[in-house]
């Protein structure tokens, strides 16, 4: 009888995790909000590769989209503004086991911050770092952000943002040692969770824009691209990142782009009025900071006494 | 000291008694090699201080660095070098003159007789080329100066230092450094084998033929001084007894410190005078399981060792003034969250980019309070080279064991300060335990503070059952965001309430001389040998002076105002900024004082002196002690009202 049940009731492994294992403290954005659409996201991928939620890190600088780490039930690290990267860093340097999810946001990322982005990208750890680009200061609410299209009224510009705004996309893939580049959007759950699944997977620093809607400041800044399905479009390749055929045949517009060809991501990254969608870039072969900075980890305290008195003796009379 | 034009040299002091072989007796000496920078003197002095070091006598060696990287040859702002002083006794400062110097120009020697390097009769064994140089007006200048620094009463002997090296090779300017090397072994009866022995490891990169030559200059240099400068010999008779030792400063000091506390990550971005604490660990650190990691900046530096430590791993970051500013924010959200942090600040000269390689003890105030908010942490400074290597291991032990960051002050003095001690024999309670990964135990919350002495414990990444998320914002003992304003309030007191429980661990500190008098001198850092030095004179002098060293800042050590109310007048000694008493606009209160008087003011409601200055240099103990006569002999012998 027993025997007869083991064939068809199918024994859970011990430790599966649900989706609710990953629920952290009740999100707080205004409804609407982009970034509900990016934390189930994230809780799906953690359950779907079964993340222990202790194994996991969220760690995040300061502004709406940073509040992120809040809402997992995993480690997390609600730092301070810009510097979630350096922090991450560290955390990964000597802790290989743990998973690292970066959440950032456009001011936070690429402006106070953009020293350590730029510095991020080409230590290259393996961390997964969301930038979640809302073209706008949502926390401290509605002054000009780098990424603000020019002439975006914001309190700080009231008569249209001035400059013409920095490409996050583009000045990532110019930056040295980048070896993973995705652009996904909030509106688009399905594409957004294969993105960002394929950025997890990645081995090494997996960058990816996330376009992201903010109701209370930017409530209409994609519509044109939401609106005209064919300003959307899909890059597809068999090295790229795939989605299910049933999403994909929804795209009216489709590219084949080589991930490896980086001219072509770069001018993928600047189309007028128009955004790509996918995998821009990827190198698997890239230098990794992480190789360097695992050294020694399980060397044990006799090793380390044997070590110091050597350099000790070094200095005697 | 004091000149009325600057050129000026003092009256000679000191014990001296006949010795073996014509060779003068004497208890220390204090010898100099000035030059222009790239001419080796740094070695040659570090070289022969090393030799002394073996030989058992108490050393201190401080480089003279000038001011830029490349300044002209033959000037006065030029002056490189070092200083070597060389005692029968442990020595724990530079002291005030020299009793002999070498010098390779004679621009570089006033820029040092500016500085009241000399004294009247320290000999000068001056480089003679310029006499003949194809410039007149070199040889203007040199003849000039000559005749102008035995009218100061200077013993001037003029030799053919660069002349003498050319039998060995074709540009002497090289290989005199080895030169004058093997004439002061000579004129202090250095052991030439270990001379040659510790040439064979200063040039071990360079290879034989290297080693062969300087071999060479050093016996040439060995042989002149015995011939030519016989009567000259001194001999300082060895320590007695003592333990085995190292030789090494306060920078390799640090470096090895964090060796053996078994600190995990160094995070650092270059900075002057810290920078060399990295180059130590560079080649080494790895050896002991640790890695460095030159971030993109010092804001990225902090980050870094946060990330790590949050993560179990225990982290130190390395920096000076400038780089202080940068980490304020950081080091706040550090004691926000809790999270155990060394932090080690190789004191320059400020404000600003201000005096690069230069003595300061300007950040006392900022490791205390600067950043946002309140700050309680712990700000302790080493004294000694020694301390440098041990206090590494005091804090780490604390920032774990309080949860909290602790900043660990040195300076340019002990960074570039050599200095024999006592060898440590690493112990396994010295290293960092391994980090904790067991289930974390249910109901034990991520800040459960004991509300009697703020401690709680952390939970490690990667413990099942402890996740919580660290944040900046006020926080609950569940580390969830605090929207209640007593949550703030509770939160505050218990990250103060650790640094009173720490406090209630420490011991008053120990007073140099008797517990009453006229004058209790209060120091912090590396003061502590130039003020001893002078107290202990003015001691047997038989004035009632006492003096105090502090190494616990925040916390101050415990009893200080009981201490306080047993002199009649207590002033501190330090290297920063103070507005001098009898300025016309400084009033008693507008008076901005030196920055341990003011911190010691506001704790202990005493009325605490100062003296202290910004010239960027050690103090000598002789101005200690010229200042504290001066108030002693003054009608109330306090602040000047
Ligand atoms: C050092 C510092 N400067 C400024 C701030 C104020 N501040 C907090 S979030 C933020 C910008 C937020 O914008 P973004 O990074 O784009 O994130 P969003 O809120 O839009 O998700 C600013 C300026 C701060 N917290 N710390």
């Amino acid at each position: 009888m027993i025997k007869k049940e083991a064939d068809w009731i199918q024994e859970l492994p011990p430790n599966q995790y649900t989706i609710e294992d990953y629920d952290g403290g009740e999100a707080r954005w205004c409804p609407g909000c982009g970034d509900f659409a990016v934390l189930s996201a994230v809780k799906r991928i953690c359950r779907d590769n079964q993340i222990p939620p202790e194994k996991m890190v969220a760690v995040s600088g300061i502004g709406c989209s940073s509040r992120f780490p809040h809402y997992m039930n995993t480690y997390g690290f609600h730092g301070l503004h810009g510097r979630a990267l350096p922090v991450a860093c560290g955390i990964k340097a000597r802790r290989p086991d743990l998973d690292i999810w970066v959440a950032t946001g456009d001011g936070d990322c690429c402006s106070i911050g953009a020293g350590h982005w730029i510095h991020a990208i080409r230590y290259n750890m393996n961390i997964t770092v969301m930038l979640f680009d809302n073209n706008v200061y949502g926390l401290t609410k509605n002054q000009s952000s780098p990424t603000s299209p020019q002439g975006l009224v914001t309190s700080t510009h009231p008569s249209g943002t001035w400059l013409p705004p920095l490409n996050p996309t583009l000045a990532t893939l110019g930056f040295t040692n980048v070896s993973f580049v995705a652009q996904t959007v909030d509106w688009n759950p399905p594409h957004l969770y294969a993105t960002l699944n394929a950025a997890y997977q990645h081995k090494g620093l997996s960058f990816v824009r996330i376009m992201q809607r903010c109701p209370t400041f930017t409530p209409n800044l994609f519509d044109p691209i939401i609106n005209d399905p064919t300003r959307l479009i899909l890059l597809t390749h068999e090295n790229g990142i795939e989605v299910e055929p049933a999403v994909e045949k929804k795209f009216k517009n489709k590219v084949v782009h080589d991930p490896s060809d980086m001219t072509g991501a770069r001018d993928l990254s600047t189309l007028e009025g128009k955004l790509a969608i996918g995998l821009l870039f990827h190198d698997p072969n890239t230098v990794i900071y992480d190789e360097f900075t695992n050294h020694g980890l399980d060397m044990d305290a006799g090793d380390k006494l044997k070590a110091v008195r050597e350099e000790i003796a070094r200095f005697a009379i | 000291m004091s000149g009325t034009d600057g050129s000026s040299v003092a009256t000679p002091a000191g014990k001296s008694s006949g010795g073996a072989n014509g060779a003068v007796v004497k208890s220390e000496q204090i010898v100099e090699i000035v030059s222009d920078s790239g001419e080796g003197a740094q070695k040659a002095g570090q070289t022969f201080g090393t030799i002394s070091a073996k030989m058992g006598n108490g050393v201190w060696t401080v480089e003279i660095i000038p001011a830029e990287i490349k300044p002209p040859a033959r000037s006065k702002a030029g002056a490189s070098g070092i200083r070597v002083r060389i005692a029968s006794d442990n020595v724990t400062n530079m002291g005030d003159e020299a009793d002999l110097v070498v010098a390779f120009n004679e621009q570089v020697l006033y820029g040092r007789i500016e500085q009241h390097a000399y004294k009247k009769g320290t000999v000068v064994l001056l480089e003679n080329k310029w006499a003949a140089s194809p410039m007149a007006e070199v040889q203007k200048q040199y003849t000039e100066a000559v005749k102008e620094f035995k009218r100061l009463g200077l013993d001037v002997r003029e030799m053919p230092l660069e002349e003498k090296c050319l039998e060995f090779m074709p540009d002497p300017r090289l290989g005199k450094n080895m030169f004058v090397l093997g004439m002061l072994c000579s004129i202090y009866g250095r052991d030439l084998q270990k001379a040659a022995d510790e040439i064979a490891v200063v040039f071990k990169k360079k290879g034989e033929k290297v080693i062969e030559l300087n071999r060479s200059l050093l016996q040439a240099g060995f042989d002149y001084g015995r011939t030519q400068l016989s009567d000259l010999s001194v001999e300082i008779p060895p320590r007695k007894e003592i333990p085995p030792q190292v030789v090494m400063n306060g920078n390799q000091a640090l470096a090895l410190g964090i060796m053996a506390s078994g600190m995990d990550v160094v995070a650092m971005y270059p900075i002057t005078p810290a920078t060399s604490v990295s180059h130590h660990l560079a080649g080494t650190f790895h050896r002991a399981g640790g890695i460095l990691h030159q971030a993109e900046d010092e804001i990225a530096a902090i980050g870094f060792a946060v990330g790590a430590s949050y993560a179990g791993k225990t982290a130190c970051t390395i920096t000076s003034g400038p780089g202080l500013a940068l980490k304020t924010e950081f080091l706040s959200l550090a004691v926000m969250a809790e999270i155990p942090l060394v932090t080690i600040i190789v004191q320059r000269g400020g404000p600003s980019t201000g005096l690069p390689t230069k003595v300061e003890q300007g950040e006392l105030l900022t490791a205390v309070f600067g950043a946002t908010g309140d700050n309680p942490k712990i700000v302790m400074a080493a004294a000694t080279i020694e301390e440098c290597f041990h206090f590494v291991i005091v804090a780490r032990k604390l920032a774990e064991e309080f949860r909290m960051p602790v900043l660990l002050l040195s300076d340019a003095n002990l960074a570039t300060g050599v200095q024999p001690f006592p060898r440590p024999e690493p112990q396994a309670e010295w290293l960092a335990s391994p980090f904790d990964q067991s289930p974390w135990q249910e109901g034990v919350r991520a800040y459960d503070w004991d509300h009697k002495t703020g401690m709680s414990t952390r939970p490690i990444p990667g413990q099942v059952g402890g996740e919580y998320v660290l944040t900046g914002l006020a926080h609950t003992e569940e580390s969830k965001v605090a929207y209640e304003p007593e949550a703030n309030q509770f939160g505050c007191t218990m990250r103060s309430r650790k640094l009173a429980s720490f406090q209630s661990t420490l011991r008053t500190p120990v007073i140099n001389g008797e517990p009453e008098g006229d004058l209790l001198v209060i120091g912090w850092g590396s003061t502590l040998g130039a003020i001893d030095e002078a107290v202990a004179n003015l001691q047997a002098d038989g004035r009632k002076v006492s003096s105090l060293h502090l190494r616990f800042l925040s916390p101050l050590e415990p009893g200080l105002s009981e201490i306080f109310a047993r002199f009649n007048h207590v002033m501190t000694v330090e290297i920063n900024y103070s507005d001098p008493a009898d300025d016309p606009l400084v009033t008693v209160e507008n008076r901005r004082r030196a920055q341990l008087a003011r911190l010691i003011r506001s704790r202990t409601l005493c009325d605490v002196d100062c003296w202290s200055n910004v010239h960027g240099q050690p103090l000598h103990p002789r101005d200690i002690y010229d200042e504290i006569i001066g108030r002693l002999d003054s009608t109330n012998g306090g602040e000047v009202k």
